[in-house]
């Protein structure tokens, strides 16, 4: 492997700048002749807007523009759109109410935009904004999903009768309905998955800059996919075609899915630069970041399993309501559909499932792909039944897993995914190891001695990763497909510059992408750089979201060196007379095997772009490019398990240990998986402990600062434990599964376990606060 | 329109000559509180006078059966400070349960009790310990400068300068801390005087503010024990509700932070 080869514990690059400062972020770039955009957002959850007056704003110091959203529909400025077609189980298409970028007559949520400021500064578009005067009729509002598909509820849409957005299945019913009737045991579960704020650390932000000589548009952006970003602006919404918008996505300061889709503010940063004829930034506050960014989850389900005598499971019955917020986001209809429901096997042989997702409009902010993304709910459910039922059966919870897990590969589910690979039994004894399971009853009465209830808690959970194969993701009705690609540069003097589709925004690209190259030519990383995040440099890309990026980006990048090296191959031996066969790389030179003779890299270069004495017929250069398009899913599973203790006078939960196996195929830097592990169980537990973004009954956020919402901070999170059973990912020549959302999809279960294991009782819902740990203990 | 001129005192008379010359000054200390309030836009005061850095506002001293914090003196100095952990433990432990290290490296003492927050963790110390509030003005017990929610016996410009601290023969102090503020959910100071009196004062728990809990002062002064607690009940009534805990939770809380605070005092 070498010691910056794959596998190697690296250091990363590009630490260096963003420790001491030096990161660049939209909003550290300032463009000659700025302009600050400052949004007036409704303060209702529902509204109409009868009046915009700017008269008094146009009159202060240093405004450029008011701007509304009447002019964008005369500009005919296109509205958002959703880009995943679901259709509902009588065969008619979702129901869609359309989303303009600042609401011209209706306002749904708290936080949308009805008009924008233009000035000099940024105080002085505030100031401004406080004199722009709207005039609002307020609506009755519904924030719940189940009083939202009530008889009478206010309705948000008129394209969405019953604010219903569709009514999907998934699987085979009768079949289902027939293991059912036959079941010797049913396990029943009703669990609400929290509605959370993703919180990157970053705001999001947004600087445009026309160009009206070139009718050329430049857009720096918070983005985790700037290609898809353009794509989307160009197709949908009549800004400018592609080849006259460039996008920058800079250094970003985390994403999770919230920086995957196109928000209302960037479109209107881009229409109105052309309008005001200057550069227009805008940088969200944290408050905008609560109110604005898409949020994640918000499930309410029923669900059952059903068991044959022996404790096999014999079938699964799931109904879920997806609470989607007021208007439907760019991949939102697929993530409690095709990422959610297409999970719900986990790790388990079920022979029959049926589910069904109705996807509801509210007055709350649009959700979204969130860390995980379906999978966290699929795994949540799955394994709060698989608890739920040990009890109920009265087996041990580890045991009942195991009796039940799929072990031939390839397994195919009845729920369209094919799990390629797999070892979960692996998984499940590292982890019971490291814990030391059969040790918890003792320790469990030593804490009781001490007044403490201990508790433990299993969660074994499987995702699907490296999204994805284009070809199925569109015949289930993707409008893109999900392939990404790769350029390899090898300069004149023999330094290599990788230009990819992916976008790092935290994940470390820019040191495991170097060790792939170390890892095949023997050079330094140093001689390496990572070019992303720009549609001028990069030729296309789908970007970073869903573990993708080493499955699928790093991918592309191995297609497009192997292509480099065949080519560096043909010249190293036309140089060295010998064979192409017998040419090897070791250590950045090309050698003929078994010999002595050998070329640089950079001689081998610079014989490239001489072009003196290239093999007859060979064009100039060394410069590859390749797209690479997944066949299948990866599968990233693994078993954590966590053990806690609860205090009875306050319901607190103090983590005692906290494990994790896992199997994410080959791992490039390993420190780097076990960062995004990190990163993942603190989300995973943040969910089950502490996180909830709360809307009261008519719709006002009640958790819009951190003063109100509770983010996981280090004390409240354990040291972890963590190890990797690995089984090679069969579908890309690396072998590799993804590891970026493993932790939060598959912590949160293992947490809510374990407190109900502590206090007895199996019904609690997360965030499991204090207060409701308490009651639950003390409930009669 | 939202313009304030900053003016830095170098001592506490002049701290107070330039906050009445101008229209509508606020004192500022570590501006833990006064900053976010200025950058929301809920507060525009036409100038700042402030006084973090007046020497004199800037000390913990003891002497005699008497703890003297002034006013601008950060958490974080109390937090560490040897002759506060020395003569009251309890106090230095409070200090340092306040916020995050942000928080207690520039926050003060003066401006905590100046803003009177109902889950602020001070005000339940100079409840229960039976301190005075010294200002450039006069003397104010405790119990008479505490008003209710935000509001206290201050009168316009004028300035605190100390808290002084009678010394107590056992005092503890157990706090639940809010998980996302981490102000106190709710949290409970207990004192025993060396005269034998009780007093106990828990902040984060009533709709009014700090308040002194009689059932456990009695129930304590009986015996100083935490058992001596099982069999009391606190009202739920009057209590504060949110969605981090319920009126229910609060009242329970105020009876186990009280054991735990009696357990810690020794
Ligand atoms: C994230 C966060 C967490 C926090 N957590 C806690 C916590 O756990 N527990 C807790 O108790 N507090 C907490 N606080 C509040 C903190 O303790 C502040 O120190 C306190 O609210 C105000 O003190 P300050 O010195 O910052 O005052 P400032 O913000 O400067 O001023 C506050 C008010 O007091 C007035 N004032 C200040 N000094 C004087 C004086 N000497 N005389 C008269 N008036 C004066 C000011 O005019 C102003 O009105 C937290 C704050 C933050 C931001």
């Amino acid at each position: 492997m070498g010691v910056e080869g794959i596998g190697a514990r690296v250091v990363r690059k590009e630490d260096k700048r963003f420790i001491t400062g030096k990161g660049r972020y939209v909003d550290d770039i300032k463009l000659l002749g700025m302009t600050h955009a400052h949004f007036i957002r409704s303060p209702h959850a529902h509204a109409k807007v009868k009046a915009i007056d700017s008269s008094a704003a146009l009159k202060m110091p240093g405004v450029v523009a008011v701007l509304t959203g009447q002019q964008l529909v005369d500009d005919k400025v296109g509205n958002l759109i959703c880009g995943w077609a679901i259709t509902s189980k009588d065969g008619s298409p979702m129901k869609m109410g359309a989303w303009p970028a600042m609401a011209p007559e209706t306002v749904r949520f708290v936080g949308q935009a009805v008009a924008v400021v233009i000035a000099d500064s940024k105080n002085l578009a505030r100031d401004a904004a406080e004199a722009v005067v709207v005039d609002y009729e307020e609506l009755p509002a519904v924030a719940d999903v189940h009083a939202a598909i009530k008889a009478g509820a206010p309705q948000l849409h008129p394209e969405a009768p019953g604010n219903q957005v569709y009514d999907w299945v998934i699987g085979d019913e009768g079949a289902t309905d027939a293991a059912f009737a036959k079941a010797a045991n049913v396990v029943k579960l009703d669990v609400t998955n929290n509605r959370l704020a993703p919180n990157a650390m970053e705001p999001r932000a947004a600087i445009a800059d026309y160009d009206a000589a070139e009718e050329h548009f430049t857009l720096y952006t918070t983005s985790q996919n700037p290609h898809v970003a353009r794509l989307v602006l160009s197709a949908f919404y009549n800004i400018a075609p592609e080849h006259k918008l460039r996008v920058i996505a800079p250094d970003v300061g985390g994403g999770f899915g919230s920086k995957i889709f196109i928000y209302p503010e960037e479109m209107v940063a881009l229409w109105a630069s052309k309008k005001v004829g200057r550069p227009v930034k805008w940088t969200g506050d944290r408050t905008e970041a609560f109110l604005t960014d898409a949020h994640g989850r918000d499930h309410v389900t029923h669900a059952e399993m059903a068991f044959d005598a022996n404790n096999k499971i014999t079938g699964l019955k799931v109904k879920t309501y997806a609470n989607f917020g007021a208007y439907m986001s760019l991949f939102s209809s697929s993530v409690p559909t095709y990422l959610y429901a297409t999970l719900l096997s986990g790790q388990y042989n079920i022979p029959a499932i049926h589910a069904e997702v109705v996807g509801v409009y509210t007055n709350t902010t649009p959700v979204d792909a969130y860390r995980g993304a379906g999978r966290p709910e699929a795994s949540y459910l799955i394994e709060r039944l698989m608890e739920t039922a040990a009890r109920q059966l009265k087996v041990d919870p580890a045991q009942l897993r195991r009796s039940n897990f799929i072990t031939q590969f390839p397994h195919q589910t009845p729920v369209i995914m094919a799990y390629d690979t797999g070892d979960f039994n692996a998984s499940l004894d590292a982890a019971m190891k490291a814990i030391d399971y059969a040790g918890f009853a003792a320790r469990k009465a030593q804490a009781k001695s001490q007044g403490k209830l201990r508790g433990i808690g299993v969660s074994c959970y499987i995702e699907a990763c490296g999204i994805a194969p284009s070809k199925a993701v569109g015949s289930l009705g993707a409008g893109v497909g999900l392939w990404e690609s790769a350029e390899v540069r090898v300069n004149p003097v023999g330094t290599i510059e990788i230009l990819t589709g992916s976008h790092s925004h935290g994940q470390g690209h820019e040191t495991t992408f170097c060790q792939l190259v170390a890892d095949r030519l023997g050079v330094p990383i140093s001689q390496v750089s990572i070019v992303h995040g720009d549609t001028d440099k990069v030729q296309f890309g789908m970007g970073t979201y869903g573990s993708r990026s080493a499955a699928v980006g790093l991918t592309a990048i191995l297609k497009a060196m192997e292509k480099m090296e065949s080519k560096a191959k043909k010249i190293a031996a036309h140089a060295l007379e010998a064979s192409e066969a017998d040419i090897v790389i070791e250590n950045g030179e090309f050698k003929v095997t078994g010999t002595d003779k050998a070329i640089a890299l950079p001689m081998v270069a610079l014989a490239a772009y001489t072009a003196h004495n290239l093999p007859d017929g060979m064009e100039p250069g060394l410069k590859e490019s390749a797209f690479y398009d997944p066949s299948n899913f990866t599968f990233p599973a693994g078993t954590y398990i966590c053990e806690l203790e609860v205090d009875p006078g306050t319901g607190k939960t103090s983590f005692v240990n906290f494990v994790a196996a896992d199997d994410f195929g080959r791992l490039i830097n390993p420190m780097i998986v076990e960062g995004q592990v990190h990163g993942g169980l603190v989300q995973g537990i943040g969910q089950a402990l502490l996180e909830h973004a709360i809307y009261d009954a008519n719709g006002q956020p009640v958790t819009a600062s951190f003063m109100d919402y509770a983010m996981p901070r280090a004390d409240d999170v354990p040291s972890f434990n963590l190890s990797h059973t690995t089984t090679l990912c069969p579908g890309n020549p690396l072998g590799i599964k993804g590891c970026g959302e493993a932790g939060a999809i598959g912590a949160s279960a293992a947490v809510i376990n374990a407190i109900t294991d502590a206090i007895g009782k199996n019904n609690l819902e997360m965030p499991a606060t204090p207060d409701r740990v308490w009651r639950t203990i003390h409930a009669a | 329109m939202y313009q304030t001129t900053y003016h830095r005192a170098s001592s506490v008379d002049e701290a107070a000559s330039l906050f009445g010359k101008a229209s509508e000054a606020k004192f500022l200390a570590g501006g833990q509180t006064l900053l976010p309030v200025m950058k929301q836009r809920l507060a525009s005061p036409s100038d700042v006078v402030d006084l973090s850095k007046i020497k004199e506002l800037i000390g913990v001293e003891a002497s005699g059966d008497t703890l003297t914090i002034k006013a601008a003196t950060p958490h974080y100095d109390v937090a560490t400070s040897d002759t506060a952990k020395k003569a009251i433990p309890a106090l230095a432990y409070l200090a340092s349960l306040i916020g995050d290290p942000a928080v207690r490296y520039r926050g003060t003492i003066g401006g905590s009790i100046a803003n009177n927050d109902p889950a602020a963790d001070y005000p339940a110390a100079l409840l229960a310990l039976g301190a005075t509030v010294k200002t450039n003005k006069r003397s104010i017990p405790a119990q008479d400068f505490f008003k209710g929610l935000f509001t206290t016996a201050l009168e316009d410009g004028e300035i605190i300068t100390a808290v002084s601290f009678p010394v107590p023969a056992k005092a503890g102090y157990s706090k639940m801390r809010h998980p996302a503020s981490r102000f106190a959910l709710t949290a409970v100071f207990v004192a025993q005087t060396k005269s034998g009196e009780v007093c106990v004062a828990a902040t984060g728990a009533s709709q009014s503010g700090v308040m002194r809990v009689g059932a456990i002062e009695a129930a304590l002064k009986a015996n100083w024990s935490p058992s001596a607690l099982d069999s009391i009940s606190i009202p739920a009534s009057g209590l504060l509700a949110d969605i981090h805990g319920s009126a229910e939770y609060r009242a329970n809380l105020v009876k186990v932070m009280a054991q735990r605070a009696v357990t810690a005092a020794g």
